[in-house]
């Protein structure tokens, strides 16, 4: 009883980190219609950011973070203004590759700065265990999953109530009857961006705390597909729900078979749900048939 | 000065070199490549076989995603059962190589339209993320069955023999690999004038528009998968014998993203662009390795640096591409052309 509590918390935890990653992803998904490979060199620049300012010049660390959110933010409007601008109308496939593309030179100039031994992370983020019901994890996940929650219910506010996450939703819905109600697509989509690369720069924060600052932090980004897919690629509960049960299922899967499995189970996931529900389980369905 | 190209009969019309300078072209171009490797050191030959080898996959994805329309980031994967297949048949089953090879692409052709199912349901974004799926099983299948594939350890293979001869130098490989891609070219280009091709070309195009017209989606997106992966396994094969390791590192995402970029750098649904492509993507890294090596004489630290610079380099040639020529270097090769055959009149 005690390993599946441990193996419950400790994957709702690796979850929210998870959540948080896809939250980018559904952002950019949801007011422009492309998806983000792009969201693990976020990740990347986030913890080394914050490591360079706090680990390195020595600033306090509310500095450090603030100095990585508005860094984030920026390199978020400048991806799409020159890269992702420039190919609206451009076929998926091209929209694709340039965030691919962006991912290989951010990852490319990050390494040329730092190199690429791992460094340890300044610890500003308790992260002393704590137990609860038995089950142990470090301070740290716990932050994540408060974050997460965080983020959640900002989002879930921004998206009802501000004329700005209105004007966002609108754009996913219709561009031309949303350009016609004197909405500023190109600031939309630049808002969505520098939101996106925010969020995943925060969660690329917390991913440090837990693996060091190295060029592993961008692999996690791979994982955020499962979760997006399993939630539905423009829902925003839809990556909550996804990253916990993918995190979850990693989990268990890992404590109770082992041997790697846990590994490969997110993607079995992903290719199950694409068979059987490919809009995921609350995403928004738009019927086409051939 | 002419306006334009002409013919007179549908059987020239149909053809596939219709002008007197697309003879002389290809004339030139055979005797280059059949000249070369008697003129070119050990580098070279090394750098015009890695580009044969990725000319022919390049080739094969570009079926699938230039031509058919559907995304695959399963490349690496499909190359990595190509290169696994040959190396188990050779290694365990004692199989003579050339048989293996072939036994390799139609294994692959079959992996291939199994994970190209999900693409009767899914389209665009979400077929790329099944294809992702796909490559992660796949890779880590061949990591996880050790007894099959040696695991995380390299396979080694025996070097293979033809008439007798050892296969084992640059300069021989240089003619396998030489007469693999010609047939993959001659294959490909005759392809796409057949019924299978152009409802290949209809399904990228409009597919519903495509069923309309009685291109049966099902079996034709099914063949396009097999098509492209029997090529592919041809060249994960190619890379097996030649470089008689097999090692899962060389099969990750990275290499299907690479792959992705030869085509698109090459240009989406032409066999010219995806070996321009394949040549420009393999030269570029030797290029900036070649010039980082010179440079490194009186600025030392830039030779740790040049995995760095490829990276970033790989990075941005694609980004540049998509932006300012998303057509790829087939279109500006054209463009060339047209520059020259409208001269003094060229716009």
């Amino acid at each position: 009883m005690s390993l599946f509590l441990q193996l419950t918390l400790t994957g709702l935890t690796n979850g929210a980190i998870y959540a948080l990653i896809a939250l980018g992803v559904v952002i950019i998904y949801k007011s422009s219609g492309v998806i983000n490979f792009a969201q693990g060199a976020f990740l990347l620049v986030g913890a080394y950011v914050t490591y360079w300012v706090v680990g390195q010049v020595g600033a306090p660390w509310p500095v450090g973070v603030l100095a990585t959110v508005v860094v984030a933010a920026l390199l978020g409007i400048l991806v799409e203004r020159l890269a992702l601008r420039p190919l609206i109308g451009e076929p998926i496939i091209s929209v694709i590759m340039v965030t691919i593309g962006l991912s290989s030179l951010i990852a490319a100039i990050i390494s040329l700065i730092w190199g690429t031994q791992s460094q340890p992370f300044p610890s500003f983020i308790p992260n002393q265990n704590i137990t609860i019901f038995g089950a142990v994890t470090p301070a740290d996940r716990l932050y994540a999953l408060v974050l997460c929650g965080v983020f959640l219910l900002g989002f879930i506010l921004f998206f009802r109530f501000t004329s700005e996450g209105i004007a966002m939703r609108a754009v996913a819905d219709d561009q031309q009857a949303a350009m016609s109600m004197g909405i500023s697509i190109q600031r939309i989509f630049a808002v969505a961006w520098a939101i996106a690369a925010v969020v995943a720069a925060v969660a690329g924060i917390l991913v440090a705390n837990i693996v060091g600052v190295s060029s592993d932090v961008s692999r996690i980004g791979l994982q955020v597909f499962p979760v997006v897919i399993l939630g539905g690629l423009d829902s925003i509960p839809g990556a909550i729900v996804g990253g916990a049960v993918i995190g979850l299922l990693q989990a268990y899967t890992g404590g109770y078979i082992g041997g790697g499995t846990e590994q490969v189970i997110p993607f079995i996931i992903l290719v199950i749900v694409l068979m059987v529900k490919p809009y995921g389980l609350f995403g928004q369905t738009r019927i086409e048939r051939v | 000065m002419e306006s334009g190209i002409f013919q007179t009969t549908y059987q020239k019309d149909m053809a596939l070199r219709r002008t007197p300078a697309q003879f002389i072209r290809l004339g030139v171009l055979l005797a280059f490549v059949l000249v070369f490797p008697f003129f070119a050191d050990n580098y070279w030959l090394t750098l015009a076989n890695q580009i044969g080898i990725a000319a022919v996959g390049a080739i094969g994805l570009n079926i699938l995603v230039g031509y058919t329309g559907q995304i695959s980031l399963g490349q690496g994967a499909f190359l990595g059962v190509g290169a696994y297949a040959t190396g188990i048949l050779v290694k365990q089953m004692g199989a003579p190589w050339p048989l293996a090879v072939v036994a390799a692409c139609f294994i692959t052709a079959l992996v291939g339209m199994l994970f190209g199912i999900p693409a009767l349901r899914l389209k665009g974004l979400y077929l790329a993320i099944a294809t992702l799926a796909a490559q992660e099983i796949i890779e880590w299948v061949i990591i996880h069955s050790p007894d099959l594939t040696g695991g995380v350890e390299a396979m080694v293979i025996p070097a293979p023999t033809l008439f007798g001869q050892r296969i084992n130098s640059d300069f021989r490989f240089y003619w396998v690999i030489l007469v693999c891609l010609i047939l993959t070219i001659i294959l490909t280009t005759n392809l796409f004038r057949t019924r299978t091709g152009r409802a290949f070309i209809a399904i990228r195009d409009q597919d519903i528009a495509a069923s309309v017209m009685g291109v049966n989606l099902f079996r034709y997106k099914l063949l396009a998968f097999a098509v492209s992966s029997f090529f592919v396994g041809l060249a994960g094969a190619l890379t097996a014998e030649y470089r008689t390791i097999i090692s899962w590192e060389r099969f990750t995402l990275d290499t299907s993203i690479l792959y992705l970029a030869m085509i698109i750098i090459g240009g989406l649904g032409s066999v010219t662009g995806a070996v321009m492509g394949a040549a420009f993507m393999t030269l570029l890294p030797a290029m900036l390795q070649l010039l980082g090596r010179t440079a490194g004489g009186f600025m030392p630290n830039i030779l740790q640096q040049i995995p760095f610079l490829q990276q970033a380099f790989f990075g941005l040639v694609i980004i540049l591409f998509l932006v300012f020529e998303p057509e790829g270097l087939a279109r500006m090769w054209r463009n060339i052309k047209d520059y020259f055959r409208l001269w003094p009149f060229s716009y």
